[in-house]
């Protein structure tokens, strides 16, 4: 029996596993990262448009402060949030940014005087301060009121993680890639490290630790068309799930607005917020006549939803991969696109041929939204641990702590990543650093051998059904049925069509027998994963009877703060169930800084008020009414929230003393 | 109109002693925009269930599906089958990086050890108050900095280097790419001296023998050659 022993084991190399480590080495503590591939490669290097944090350095930033991105936070969640994460995370971004610019992030500076911008699809001239100069610069984003995405050109999340990584092993955090957790070590309620698989040559591996960490990205990949990296299978959800930690809002799916057709890579929302803008097929300019104040950057969910309106009202581009709309940003000039959004040319034009910088239709990008980010995920504290499994933690976008409610601002998920790496990883090597565990062998042997044997099993399975075709069935049917626009019908049969691939999952055949280095093994096992996730997506959505951010019901057109102001917490009761059990876990109104209601943009008169929503309201009215002094002792009086001290100091600007 | 395209592999797992080096030919029919990604997407899904290799972002942005190409170091997922006019392409993994099995290599062992090598990573003489406005850095040099930043690791230098096969702790063009670009980051405090120590030998800058494929190869485009020119100067004067 393979079994290694460390104090913090962290599963998942992207952006928010590789802070937390760098977190936990530099406490001392022995810490092992691991990776399905080598860490540079992970999904948070697609990050494109930039890292919001509320500098306030640029002109079109001047003000800006942790209260406004903590708005526009609440507003873009539809009010799904954790209030209290939102303050740790908005108060903790700026210090994120500044940490890693001297960690090698060559974030993009201003330059004083005068600068030419797009803004409202008009040419216009901004001037910088003469104190600005040199300091990071910002691009405006979706859903936002200040210019407030820090940026490098359209590579933010690339350049982000190479100096995570860099810094991690300049720290000497462990870093060991080609390894997949397939399971989790659990006993009692209390998780003891994990069940590992070596991808290079098959082994199993029990790494036992005094804490564990799941930071494993998304789970877009259950959808057909996402924008997800291959990797991105929700396979940390599952092992979670399946080790008995509950899941959250899991139905809160994001799509985005700008995904190329018919390849679903991304284009950055910079594009937008640099300028650009959506045209049908007469070429017409649509979203103001939808969102005459935010226009083409309304929040994501938002977007997405107009654009499909409007294809339906047959003003979509017709394609052999079916109707679509275009994107220009050809009106942001040549000089501009080659910098700023370098990336994103070099994606149309090697994808489909197309130059975006060339003047008029020939440069317009065909665009259609698809899946892109989940919301949900493994459900914790705002410490970042589990509310079911002790010694299990979660963050960035695998957890569910929550910040993004039901709908996440673009330029907020590297941003959280960091953050979250900064704040949860602290309390994670708190933990692992106070924490003495003891498990008997057995336990981790028991383990060991259950996972062996599974795999066993698997291979010498001979049942009619192929697992390459189980898994193209569910992302068709999560693609077609728990899409962008839901109702209950087809939620219902989607939930019930998943159980039935579940039970078929069950009965496959593998003709490839080797225990190692074995794609259509890997597949075996991950597929059945996958669906669980799945699962408890579209019951989730089934489930919930009303409209949230990008969680829309056709048959329940509003947003229910009177009974849905709740979050889904689904588990996985029984290893032999087909789907997993529900419950759901109350948000209180009365303990908000900033009560339910309309968000600015979107559909408006669509809410049933909770009567809670008015009177906290006047309540918060009254303290503000009262209140003599500055923010900072205003936000303590209005919701008082615990953060680390070194996070929750205050954030100097220009203009303030001390400089 | 769609074609017929044909797809030659090498088949082969180091790590099973039964296994023997052999080319394997898949015939599929070509889609439009069809790219080697979604065809060996498709050819493992429904021809050979047994054939690896390692596709993460599919975008051209995670740099892991470097294989040769009709003998052209290439990122897989950013080529189309489209350019191959014969419709007949030949796929080989990587050399220089450990073979796992058919197309995919190892190439986070190798960059991970190299960076180590170079100490890829700032080094401060002074702590960063994070609290306090950050250091004010020139618009021109952060983006000269970011310009040397967009490497992605893919390892088709490495695999296009001569040196590099020769020399099996030459750092290549990426390790060198590397120190160029800290040495003009404003927040690392380290000198033309420090930067010696780590690549001033023949695993270092004067190991390049200046064939510079590594130019010709790199997908990000990198001004390799007139960094490496660069840096040997500098180093040549420490």
């Amino acid at each position: 029996m393979q079994v290694r022993y460390t104090d913090a084991l962290i599963i998942g190399g992207g952006l928010a596993g590789l802070r937390s480590a760098i977190a936990s080495s530099k406490k001392g503590l022995d810490t092992i990262v691991l990776s399905l591939v080598p860490v540079k490669r992970s999904h948070s290097a697609a990050a494109q448009g930039g890292m919001q944090a509320s500098l306030g350095n640029t002109i079109m930033g001047e003000g800006d402060n942790e209260d406004i991105h903590f708005e526009d936070t609440v507003k873009g969640s539809d009010w799904g949030c954790d209030q209290d994460v939102a303050r740790m995370f908005v108060n903790t971004a700026p210090k994120a940014i500044r940490e890693l610019a001297s960690w090698g992030v060559p974030w993009n500076r201003i330059r004083k005087g005068d600068r030419d911008v797009v803004i409202n699809a008009e040419p216009t001239t901004i001037t910088e301060k003469e104190e600005a100069h040199g300091l990071i610069n910002a691009r405006d984003f979706g859903g936002t009121k200040k210019w407030r995405t820090c940026y490098t050109a359209d590579a933010t999340g690339h350049t982000m993680l190479y100096a995570v990584t860099n810094e991690a092993m300049k720290n000497n955090v462990q870093i060991e890639d080609k390894k997949e957790a397939i399971s989790l070590i659990s006993k009692d309620g209390q998780c003891f490290g994990a069940i590992v698989r070596d991808l290079k040559n098959g082994d199993l591996i029990a790494y036992v630790a005094k804490g564990t960490l799941i930071a494993t990205g998304g789970y877009g990949r259950i959808y057909k068309q996402s924008t997800n990296a291959t990797i991105c299978k929700g396979t940390g959800h599952a092992i979670a799930l399946e080790a008995g930690a509950s899941m959250g809002n899991m139905e809160a799916i994001q799509f985005h607005p700008t995904p190329i057709v018919p390849s679903g890579i991304l284009l950055t929302e910079g594009c937008r917020g640099d300028g650009g803008i959506l045209r049908d097929k007469d070429g017409y300019r649509f979203m103001p006549d939808y969102e005459p104040e935010k226009k083409d950057l309304a929040s994501r969910d938002v977007v997405s939803r107009r654009m499909l309106e409007h294809i339906k009202k047959g003003k979509g581009v017709p394609s052999p991969y079916g109707d679509h709309l275009w994107l220009d940003i050809s009106i942001l000039g040549r000089e501009h696109i080659e910098k700023n959004l370098r990336d994103v040319r070099d994606i149309s034009m090697t994808f489909n041929g197309i130059d975006p910088a060339d003047e008029g239709k020939k440069g317009w990008m065909p665009v259609l939204p698809m899946q892109h980010y989940s919301m949900g995920g493994i459900r914790t504290t705002p410490k970042g641990e589990s509310i079911d499994l002790k010694g299990l933690f979660s963050c960035g976008e695998s957890a569910c702590w929550d910040l993004h409610g039901f709908n996440r601002l673009g330029g907020n998920s590297v941003s959280e990543t960091v953050v979250a790496g900064m704040i949860v990883g602290n309390y994670f090597s708190d933990y692992c650093t106070q924490t003495d565990i003891s498990i008997n062998t057995k336990v981790i042997h028991d383990a060991l051998e259950k996972q062996q044997n599974y795999l066993l099993a698997l291979l010498q399975k001979e049942g009619t059904e192929s697992i390459y075709d189980i898994k193209d069935e569910m992302r068709i049917i999560m693609q077609n049925k728990v899409g962008i626009f839901r109702n209950g019908k087809d939620l219902a049969q989607a939930v019930e069509e998943l159980k039935v691939l579940l039970q078929k999952s069950r009965n496959i055949s593998i003709k490839n027998k080797n225990t190692h280095l074995n794609p259509e093994l890997e597949e075996a096992y991950k597929v059945p994963m996958m669906l669980k996730v799945a699962l408890c997506v579209a019951k989730g959505a089934r489930d919930r009877t009303e409209s949230r951010g990008a969680h829309y019901r056709e048959d329940y057109l509003k947003r229910d703060d009177e009974n849905w102001l709740k979050r889904t917490l689904s588990s996985w009761l029984h290893e032999d169930d087909l789907e997993p059990t529900l419950r759901y876990e109350p948000l209180d109104i009365m303990k908000m800084e900033m009560p339910p209601a309309f968000r600015g943009y979107g559909r408006k008169g669509f809410i049933i008020e909770n009567p809670l929503s008015q009177k906290r309201q006047e309540e918060v009215d009254a303290i503000i009414k009262a209140h003599t002094g500055d923010r900072y002792a205003l936000q303590e009086k209005l919701m008082p929230y615990t953060l680390q001290a070194c996070y929750k100091s205050k954030n100097q600007r220009l203009g303030d003393e001390d400089e | 109109m769609s074609r017929e395209i044909t797809i030659t592999a090498l088949k082969y797992n180091p790590s099973d002693a039964d296994s023997q080096p052999t080319f394997e030919t898949y015939t599929l029919e070509e889609t439009p925009g069809m790219t080697l990604y979604i065809a060996l997407t498709k050819i493992k899904a429904t021809i050979d269930h047994d054939l690896s290799s390692d596709f993460v972002c599919r975008a051209g942005i995670c740099g892991a599906c470097g294989m040769v190409v009709n003998g052209k170091p290439s990122l897989a997922c950013k080529t189309l089958t489209s350019s191959f006019p014969e419709g007949k392409i030949d796929l080989l993994p990587l050399p220089t990086f450990p073979l796992i099995k058919d197309l995919s290599v190892d190439t986070g062992s190798w960059m991970q050890k190299m960076n180590i090598r170079v100490n890829s990573w700032i080094v401060a003489n002074e702590p960063t108050d994070i609290s306090k406005i950050e250091k004010r850095i020139s618009p021109d040099v952060a983006d000269e900095v970011f310009e040397l930043d967009r490497c992605i690791e893919c390892g088709l230098c490495v695999a296009s280097c001569s040196t590099s096969l020769m020399k099996e702790d030459f750092v290549g063009a990426v390790g060198l790419s590397r120190i160029a670009r800290f040495s003009i980051d404003p927040y690392d405090s380290r000198t033309d001296e420090d930067f010696y120590e780590l690549i001033g030998d023949d695993d270092g800058i004067f190991g390049c023998m200046s064939l510079l494929a590594c130019e010709d190869h790199c997908p990000k485009e990198l001004p390799l050659q007139t960094k490496i020119a660069y840096m040997r100067r500098k180093m040549v004067m420490v």
